[in-house]
């Protein structure tokens, strides 16, 4: 407990009193500094993998990080070959997650403009639990459940829409999220001033209350895409693996970045015969390059998102 | 909505006769495309639970070959001799659950940690942007977590396993293999639930971070009023305050870790064993590494016993997030700071 000034010294100098009241005795001011380097360490103890990861991914990846390594496929690539690169795979990311965006945006911006403008009752409190539920569906099983749909409605198939489903699976949870958000910070007065100008619902949310959200819900979308734009497990299931290009989204296998991080680690060392022009790493120096390559592509979606919210962002502060 | 304006119309002829047509237009009435507009916006409400139950639906009928089926470890390898569908899930649902905890008990001190570094201690220009750096955390693909974890991490925490299966071995977690020895490749356990502890620190540091932020003002000034340091402050007034918060955010974080597939994957090397040892290799395995390891592979049963277990590990994760959002919930109810 506090060191509670005695009542006695009332006649010592009030110099000597300030300094009993604000003095902290020194357990307790030991505890303090303690808990506080504690807390400190926590933060600084976090730092460390991710400076740990960045600097790994760029020391190791820059080697192999130019314009060959993004225009070039791995087809006909093989062994320590000092060559192949991640153009299939960076198209593969980019067409499915083009699809994945096209099936989530539509239902994830629909579904918030239900929760926000008509949702009461209980469908909407059940909608609104289970968008939370679907958050911490584990990606795996949402590529599973993507395989299970396909192979029951036409057979066992793998190509980039099966991976597109179990990626919108995860997408449209996280878009429902941030628009539902954006939704409703639209003031209120924006809505009544167009019904009192005769203007229909549908018209008001599409015209006013979108508009006034675009941006806002433009940055949700993208950090939505960021998110998913990661996702392996998924796509090992339902889209497979190639090394060619394949621009096919609807037919037969697709690389795609995270996958091919993957598949460049899982190829392990070469074995190399002395005197061949052989690298031995050359898995490992494409795993990080891809890797350095896919959180480029990460960053700039944030970024950009970012930018997105800061300038287009509708001034509703009068 | 309709009642009390009824009852507030004065003529007593009256309400008898608006009561009808008043109720009546509680429902709505738009049509043409207004209508057409909101039916599509409840359906896409109805289609995100439908979603949620196909895929409930679709795992059960995908998985009920393997099921049924009563000589499955005859045609699936990977079951062990004589055993059934039960022998391989139960060692794996004990590997994930094994796994997500480790990475949780690593996790969760030092994430209430920086909750409560960026809430109540950093400076206040800076605390946003550390919350920041914190956040680009999350951003990292997992594939990229699992990459470090094998290639960077992994060896140089090998010393530190040695060191503790050499000093703390006496203790069933920490005892090293036959010889008392810590795997070297390190690919063992200890070194997942490290990779997954980071990969899950920022969702729990978010959620905390935020309940921080909510404790009632007053209730800290009335603390610093009686004269408490900045910790007395936390333990005594902020740390209660936001205990269920924690614990949420907590179970958020663990139904994370309990899908986490990449970084498994990628580092752990498996094994289908009741162990609870986490310094050897080839003990364990979570559900959600095995099915990406053995899914392209396998035959239609062997699928289907793959997606069984996914249905179990999809059960698990269900469960720990309800019981997450329900705590929120519950606590949404009775803080007075909202």
């Amino acid at each position: 407990m506090p060191a509670t000034p005695t009542l006695a010294p009332v006649t010592q100098s009030s110099q000597e009193l300030r300094r009993a009241l604000t003095a902290v005795d020194p357990g307790r001011r030991r505890k303090d500094r303690a808990m506080r380097g504690v807390i400190y360490g926590a933060f600084a103890l976090a730092m460390i993998p991710l400076v740990s990861l960045v600097w790994s991914v760029l020391t190791n990846g820059l080697g192999r990080f130019d314009l060959y390594f993004l225009t070039h496929s791995m087809r006909n690539v093989f062994g320590g070959m000092d060559a192949g690169g991640v153009y299939h795979a960076l198209l593969g990311t980019i067409l499915i997650t083009l699809v994945t965006t096209l099936i989530s945006v539509p239902i994830g911006i629909l579904t918030a403009i239900y929760l926000v403008e008509y949702g009461q009752g209980p469908l909407a409190r059940a909608v609104t639990f289970f968008v939370d539920v679907m958050t911490g569906i584990p990606s795996i099983v949402a590529g599973l459940f993507a395989f299970a749909l396909f192979y029951l409605l036409v057979g066992p198939t793998r190509s980039g829409l099966v991976g597109s489903v179990a990626l919108a699976v995860l997408m449209i949870p996280v878009v429902i999220r941030s628009t539902e958000e954006m939704l409703r910070l639209v003031p209120h007065e924006l809505r009544e001033a167009s019904y009192a100008l005769g203007v229909p619902k549908w018209l008001t949310i599409v015209k006013v209350v979108l508009r006034t959200a675009v941006a806002g819900i433009t940055t949700g979308v993208m950090i939505a895409i960021a998110r998913v734009i990661g996702e392996t497990a998924p796509l090992i299931i339902t889209v497979g693996v190639t090394d060619s290009i394949n621009r096919n989204v609807f037919e037969g296998n697709m690389m795609t970045l995270p996958v091919y991080v993957y598949r460049q680690y899982a190829a392990g060392l070469v074995p190399c015969a002395p005197g061949d022009a052989c690298i031995e790493t050359i898995n490992y120096d494409r795993a990080w390059s891809a890797a350095l390559v896919l959180i480029l592509v990460v960053m700039l979606l944030n970024l950009v998102a970012r930018g997105v919210s800061r300038w287009f962002a509708p001034k509703t502060r009068a | 909505m309709a009642s009390p304006t009824t009852v507030t119309t004065p003529p007593a002829a009256a309400p008898a006769r608006v009561a009808g047509p008043r109720r009546a237009r509680t429902k709505p009435t738009d049509r043409g495309l207004d209508r057409a507009f909101r039916y599509l916006a409840v359906g896409s409400g109805v289609l995100i639970l439908a979603v949620l139950a196909a895929v409930a639906i679709f795992l059960v009928l995908e998985g009920l070959p393997a099921l049924r089926d009563e000589h499955l470890a005859d045609k699936v390898q990977w079951i062990p001799e004589g055993g059934t569908l039960w022998s391989l899930i139960g060692p794996l649902v004990f590997g994930t659950v094994l796994a997500a905890l480790v990475s949780l008990v690593i996790a969760v001190p030092i994430a209430v940690g920086i909750a409560l570094f960026i809430s109540h201690y950093a400076p206040r220009r800076l605390a946003s942007a550390l919350g920041y750096l914190v956040d680009l955390l999350a951003a990292i693909p997992s594939v990229v977590f699992g990459l470090w974890g094998v290639l960077v991490l992994a060896p140089k925490l090998q010393p530190v396993w040695q060191f503790l299966a050499d000093y703390l071995g006496w203790i069933p977690l920490f005892a090293g293999d036959a010889h008392g020895n810590a795997s070297n490749p390190p690919r063992v356990l200890m070194t997942t639930a490290v990779v997954l502890a980071v990969m899950i620190l920022p969702i729990i540091t978010a959620v905390s971070r935020e309940v921080f932020l909510q404790v009632p003002r007053l209730h800290e000034e009335a603390a610093l009023a009686l004269g408490a340091t900045r910790w007395e402050l936390v333990r005594m007034a902020v740390l209660p305050f936001g205990r269920s918060g924690v614990i949420s955010a907590a179970m958020l974080g663990l139904g994370r870790a309990l899908g986490e597939t990449m970084a498994v994957l990628m580092i752990l090397s498996p094994g289908l064993l009741y162990s609870f040892q986490l310094l050897v290799a080839s003990q364990q395995q979570t559900i959600a590494a095995n099915i990406a390891a053995k899914f392209n592979d396998a035959d239609d049963i062997g699928r289907s016993t793959l997606i069984a277990t996914g249905l179990a590990l999809f059960v698990i994760t269900m469960l720990v997030n309800m019981a997450a959002r329900w705590i929120v919930a519950r606590r949404k109810d009775f803080s007075g700071a909202n």
